[in-house]
C-alpha cells in the first residue's frame, strides 16, 4: 500500500456545498508526524509538466457518466505518443486504455506543454499524467472510504470503480463531484510498483494505426469543413526575393478562383476546388516578377563559409589541461544542410469566425507558441486565436507546419467566414522548410602510451538549431507580408541538453578536454530543429575519432569504448549491442566491414549503441548496410514495441541522411526542390535486418526514445565503411562519388 | 461529366477531365487513403490500383480512367472488417506517421494480386517508387510478407481479396 493512501486516511476531508475541498500534505507522511504551522512556502516542484499546470483536473476529468478524459499538451507526430500516454494513464487510474478519451494539444482545452520535441514527451507529459492519475486514484479511494466508512486500505480501484471487500462498489463517476479534482497536485504520488503493472511495459497496439490503414480521416490534410476553400501560396523563387510586380488577371480568370491575395511579398490564390487552386497558383507564379539576390554561401567551400560566419565562441566543456603529448589524431568533419523531408507537405486549415475569433488546425509541434506567433502576426489578442493540433505527416522536427498554419491564418484573415485550407506543394516544402544546419567539427585528440585518451580538443561551427516560434518573425508569412516581422536574432546559449553543441562533450572519461561552440549568428539558409539537433553530427565526429584512436591504440573498437566508459548503463548497452551483433575480430569478406556507434542522447537521456555490417562496391561507390543491431536503455519501458518502432525508424532515417542527403543550392536559389534533386533511402537499399534490443529498467525515470539513434547510427555507418575500405570519410553524406574518390585514391 | 468506377461503385464526376485522379478521390469522393506527397510521381503516397496495376493517382487525369476499375485502400476493407493487407499492417504495427502507408499497401496489393508468394526482391522491386521518411521499411516489408500468408491461409486466390480489385 502506498504512502499516499495511508496518508489520505489521516487527512482532513471537508465536505463543501459544491463538492469536496481537500487539503493534505504528503511531506507529513515522510516526517511521520504533523509539522507545526508554517507560513506559506514557495510552491514545491511537481513531477514533469505538472510543475507548470498544477491542478489535477487540467490533466484528468471524470464525468458523472463515468467517462474518463485525459489531457496532454503534447501532440501525436507519428511517434506513438498517444498510445504510450494512454497506457500510463490507464495503469495508474486502473482503467482499460480503450475506456479513456485522450485530448491532445489544443489551446482551448489542454495544458500548455510547449513543443512536442526533444524526445521529452514521456519525461514531461508521461510523468505528469502518471502522477496525476495516481493522485486522482488516491482521491477516489479516499472519497469511497469516506462514503463507505472504512479505511482506504480496505478498498481497491478497478475498472473505473472502487470496490470494497464487502462487495460494495462505487463508480468513479459516482464518486467525483463538483471541484473534487480541482486541487493542486502533490510532489509525491503513490505510483503503482512495477511488479503490479497491467498496461505499462506491455506492447499495446498503436491506437491510430487501424484508422490510418483503412482510410479513416487521420490528418489535418483530411479535414473537410463546410464551405471550405482551397488556397495555394506562390512562394518567392529564392530566400531573399522581393515581389516587384504581379499581374493577377490570368489567375483570376481561371475557373473556380475566388480571390488572389497579396500582402507585400506574400502572394496566394484561393479557389473552390483544390486542383483549381493549383492551376491558379501556377498561372499567378508565371505572371509574378521578383527581384532576387545572391545571398547564399558558396556550397563548394562550405567549411570556409561556416568559419567566416563565426560571431562568438562558447565553452561547452572544459577539464584539465590540453596536451599534445603522445600519439595525435586530428581531423575535420562536416555535415551539410539537410531537410526534414516530410512525405506529406505541410497543411493547415484556418477560419476567421463572425465573432472575431480565429480557429487554426495545424500539425504544429507547439499549439501555444504557434498561437502566440499567429496572434502577433495578425495583431490579434492571443485569446482570440485557437490553435488545434491535428496530425500531419511525420515531421522529425521543425518543418513547414507552423508556416502553413500562418499562411492559412493570414489568408483566412482576409476572407472572413470561409474555412481556408492551405497545402504546400512538394517544391515548397523542400525549398522553404527550415533545414537542419550545416556543421563543421574539428578534433585534435592525443593518446597516451597506455592506450588511453589523454587530451581532447573539439571545435564545432554551427548556427542555432532552433528558430521555432518565438514570435511572428519565425513565420514565413509574417516575414513576407507588407508589415513585415523580422526573425529574432539568434543567441548563443550553452545548456545541459545542448543545441548545436548537443552531445559535443563526449561521455567517455577523458581527463583533459576542451569543447568549444563557434557560434554563427547569421543564417544565410533558414535553419531550425531537425531530429537530434547537433547530436547527429557531433556523435558522428566523436565516434569516428574514437575508432581512429582505437586503431592507433591497436584496440578493438568496442573494448576501447568500454576502456573509457564508467557509466554502467552506457556499458550495458555497448555490451548488449556487441553481444547480439556477434562482435568479433574475424576476417570479413573483401569490401565488407563492421562498425560501432554509441551515445547517451544529450548526455542525460537515452543510451543507445548500434553495430552495423556494410558492403561497399568500390566500382560504383554504393554502400549497402546489410544489418544493424542496436541496444537502447530509455528508462522505464511503457510500450516496448513503440520503442522498437521509433528506434528502427531512427536508424533507417540516419542511414538515409548519412549516405544520401545534402541540400543543394547556388548563390541565389535552393536547387534541391524534389525527391530527384534530394534523394533519400529507397527500398532497394534497405538493410536485410534491423534489430532493437531494449534494456529493462523498471522503476527508473522515462528517458525518451525518439532521437537517440540518429548520431550512433551515422557513426556506425562511417566506421563500418572505414573497416571495409581502410578509408575514413569525414564529410557527410557518403555519396557514391565521395566513396569512389576515397577508395580510388589508395 | 466523367464516369469513374471506384471500389466497385460508379460515380459521375463533375470536374475538369484533366484533373488528376488524386484530387477527385480526395475532394469529390471524400476518400482519405490516397495522399498528396509530391504531385510529380516521385514518392508513391498517392498510389492506387487501376485494373490491377499500381498507378500514381497524382499523375493520371480522370479522362483516361473511364471504364476502368479503380481500387483505393478503402476498397480493401474497413476498420471493423479489415482485409488481409490491412490486418497484416495492423498486426505488424507497420506505421509510424502512416502518411505513406496507404500508397505502400496499394503497391503491395497490385503485387500480391498477381503473385501471392513474392520473393523479398520482388516485394522491394514493387515498392521502388514508394518513399517512407519515418524509416518503417522493415515493418512494411514484414507486413507485406504476412499479408501474402494471410491471403494463402484464407485459401482464396489473392485476386479475390478485398471488395474490388
Amino acid at each position: 500500500m502506498g504512502i499516499l493512501q495511508e496518508e489520505i486516511t489521516r487527512r482532513s476531508v471537508i465536505a463543501g456545498a459544491g463538492g469536496l475541498v481537500l487539503s493534505f500534505s504528503l511531506n507529513r507522511a515522510f516526517a511521520q508526524e504533523p509539522l507545526p504551522a508554517m507560513p506559506p512556502a514557495p510552491p514545491e516542484t511537481l513531477p514533469g509538466s505538472l510543475d507548470d499546470e498544477r491542478f489535477l483536473d487540467s490533466w484528468i476529468r471524470i464525468d458523472p457518466d463515468n467517462s474518463v478524459t485525459v489531457f496532454t499538451g503534447k501532440a501525436e507526430l507519428g511517434q506513438g505518443i498517444r498510445t504510450a500516454l494512454l497506457q500510463v494513464a490507464a495503469e495508474e487510474l486502473e482503467v482499460d486504455p480503450a475506456e479513456i478519451r485522450l485530448i491532445t494539444a489544443d489551446t482551448g482545452r489542454t495544458p500548455n506543454e510547449g513543443f512536442t520535441a526533444g524526445s521529452q514527451s514521456m519525461q514531461n507529459s508521461g510523468t505528469a499524467i502518471r502522477n496525476a492519475a495516481a493522485q486522482v486514484r488516491a482521491l477516489l479511494l479516499a472519497e469511497a472510504a469516506r462514503r463507505f466508512g472504512m479505511a482506504a486500505t480496505e478498498l481497491r480501484a478497478e475498472n473505473k470503480a472502487v470496490l470494497a471487500k464487502d462487495g460494495r462498489r462505487a463508480t468513479y463517476g459516482e464518486l467525483v463531484s463538483g471541484q473534487m479534482l480541482h486541487v493542486e497536485a502533490q510532489p509525491q504520488s503513490a505510483l503503482k510498483p512495477p511488479g503490479t503493472f497491467r498496461v505499462i511495459g506491455k506492447t499495446l497496439p498503436r491506437v491510430d494505426i487501424p484508422g490510418k490503414v483503412t482510410g479513416q480521416p487521420a490528418y489535418v490534410h483530411d479535414l473537410r469543413l463546410e464551405g471550405m476553400l482551397h488556397a495555394r501560396v506562390v512562394r518567392p523563387p529564392s530566400p531573399a526575393a522581393r515581389l516587384t510586380e504581379v499581374d493577377a488577371s490570368a489567375a483570376e480568370a481561371l475557373p473556380g478562383v475566388v480571390a488572389v491575395v497579396r500582402d507585400g511579398d506574400f502572394l496566394a490564390v484561393v479557389a473552390s476546388k483544390e486542383f483549381q487552386a493549383v492551376n491558379a497558383m501556377r498561372a499567378l507564379a508565371a505572371n509574378a516578377r521578383w527581384q532576387e539576390g545572391e545571398t547564399l554561401p558558396d556550397q563548394t567551400d562550405l567549411a570556409a563559409e561556416l568559419q567566416r560566419l563565426e560571431s562568438e565562441v562558447g565553452t561547452v566543456a572544459e577539464a584539465g589541461m590540453l596536451s599534445s603529448d603522445g600519439k595525435i589524431f586530428e581531423a575535420t568533419f562536416s555535415r551539410p544542410y539537410q531537410i526534414h523531408g516530410s512525405i506529406g507537405p505541410s497543411c493547415a486549415v484556418a477560419q476567421m469566425k463572425a465573432d472575431g475569433t480565429l480557429d487554426v488546425w495545424s500539425h504544429t509541434q507547439g499549439v501555444f507558441p504557434d498561437r502566440a506567433a499567429i496572434a502577433e502576426m495578425l495583431a490579434m489578442p492571443e485569446d482570440k486565436v485557437h490553435v488545434i493540433h491535428m496530425e500531419g505527416s511525420g515531421c522529425y522536427g521543425h518543418n513547414g507546419a507552423d508556416d502553413a498554419a500562418a499562411d492559412a491564418a493570414l489568408i483566412a484573415s482576409k476572407l472572413p467566414g470561409k474555412p481556408i485550407r492551405v497545402q504546400w506543394m512538394r517544391e515548397q516544402e523542400h525549398s522553404w522548410e527550415p533545414y537542419g544546419p550545416a556543421m563543421l567539427m574539428k578534433i585534435s585528440a592525443a593518446l597516451d602510451d597506455q592506450g588511453r585518451i589523454a587530451s581532447w580538443a573539439y571545435d564545432l561551427w554551427s548556427n542555432t538549431h532552433s528558430t521555432r516560434p518565438g514570435g511572428a518573425g519565425a513565420l514565413l508569412a509574417a516575414r513576407h507580408k507588407a508589415e513585415a516581422f523580422q526573425p529574432k536574432p539568434a543567441k548563443l546559449n550553452i545548456s545541459p541538453s545542448g543545441n548545436g553543441d548537443r552531445n559535443a562533450d563526449p561521455l567517455y572519461v577523458i581527463p583533459n578536454k576542451r569543447v568549444l561552440w563557434h557560434f554563427l549568428a547569421d543564417m544565410p539558409l533558414r535553419v531550425s530543429a531537425l531530429r537530434a539537433l547537433g547530436a547527429y553530427a557531433n556523435v558522428f565526429a566523436i565516434e569516428s575519432t574514437i575508432d581512429e584512436l582505437a586503431l592507433i591504440a591497436e584496440a578493438d573498437p568496442v573494448e576501447f569504448r568500454l576502456r573509457h566508459m564508467e557509466d554502467p548503463r552506457a556499458r550495458a548497452v555497448i555490451e548488449l549491442a556487441a553481444q547480439r551483433f556477434g562482435w568479433d575480430n574475424a576476417q570479413m569478406p573483401r569490401n565488407r566491414g563492421r562498425g560501432f556507434g554509441f551515445a547517451r542522447y544529450k548526455n542525460l537521456a537515452a543510451y543507445l549503441a548500434v553495430a552495423m555490417e556494410v558492403d561497399v562496391e568500390p566500382e560504383t561507390g554504393r554502400v549497402h548496410v546489410i544489418r544493424a543491431v542496436s541496444a537502447i536503455d530509455s528508462g522505464e519501458i511503457v510500450n516496448p514495441d513503440g520503442i522498437r518502432n521509433q528506434t528502427e525508424g531512427g536508424i533507417l532515417q540516419s542511414i538515409s541522411w548519412t549516405l544520401y542527403e545534402a541540400v543543394a543550392f547556388d548563390r541565389t536559389r535552393i536547387t534541391s526542390t524534389d525527391w530527384s534533386s534530394y534523394p533519400i533511402l529507397r527500398f532497394a537499399s534497405v538493410p536485410q535486418s534491423v534489430e532493437v534490443h531494449i534494456v529493462e529498467r523498471p522503476g527508473e525515470p522515462f528517458l525518451g526514445t525518439g532521437e537517440a539513434a540518429q548520431g550512433p547510427a551515422a557513426a556506425a555507418v562511417a566506421n563500418a565503411i572505414r573497416d571495409a575500405t581502410g578509408k575514413r570519410l569525414y564529410d557527410l553524406p557518403f555519396t557514391r562519388d565521395r566513396i569512389r574518390n576515397a577508395v580510388g585514391r589508395a | 461529366m466523367v464516369s469513374l468506377t471506384v471500389n466497385g461503385s460508379p460515380h459521375q464526376i463533375d470536374a475538369d477531365p484533366a484533373t488528376p485522379l488524386l484530387y477527385v478521390l480526395r475532394e469529390e469522393l471524400a476518400l482519405n487513403g490516397a495522399k498528396y506527397g509530391c504531385g510529380l510521381g516521385q514518392c508513391g503516397s498517392c498510389t492506387v490500383v487501376v485494373d490491377g496495376e499500381a498507378v500514381l493517382s497524382c499523375m493520371v487525369p480522370i479522362m483516361l480512367l473511364e471504364g476502368r476499375e479503380i481500387t483505393t485502400i478503402e476498397g480493401l476493407g474497413t476498420i471493423d472488417e479489415p482485409g488481409p493487407l490491412q490486418q497484416a499492417f495492423i498486426e505488424l504495427q507497420a506505421a509510424q506517421c502512416g502518411y505513406c502507408i496507404p500508397g505502400m499497401m496499394m503497391s503491395a496489393h497490385a503485387l500480391l494480386r498477381r503473385n501471392a508468394r513474392p520473393s523479398e526482391e520482388e516485394i522491394r522491386e514493387a515498392l521502388t517508387t514508394n518513399l517512407c521518411r519515418c524509416g518503417t521499411h522493415m515493418r512494411i516489408l514484414a507486413a507485406i510478407r504476412r499479408a501474402g500468408e494471410l491471403m494463402q491461409a484464407a485459401s482464396l486466390p489473392a485476386a479475390d481479396q478485398g471488395r474490388a480489385g
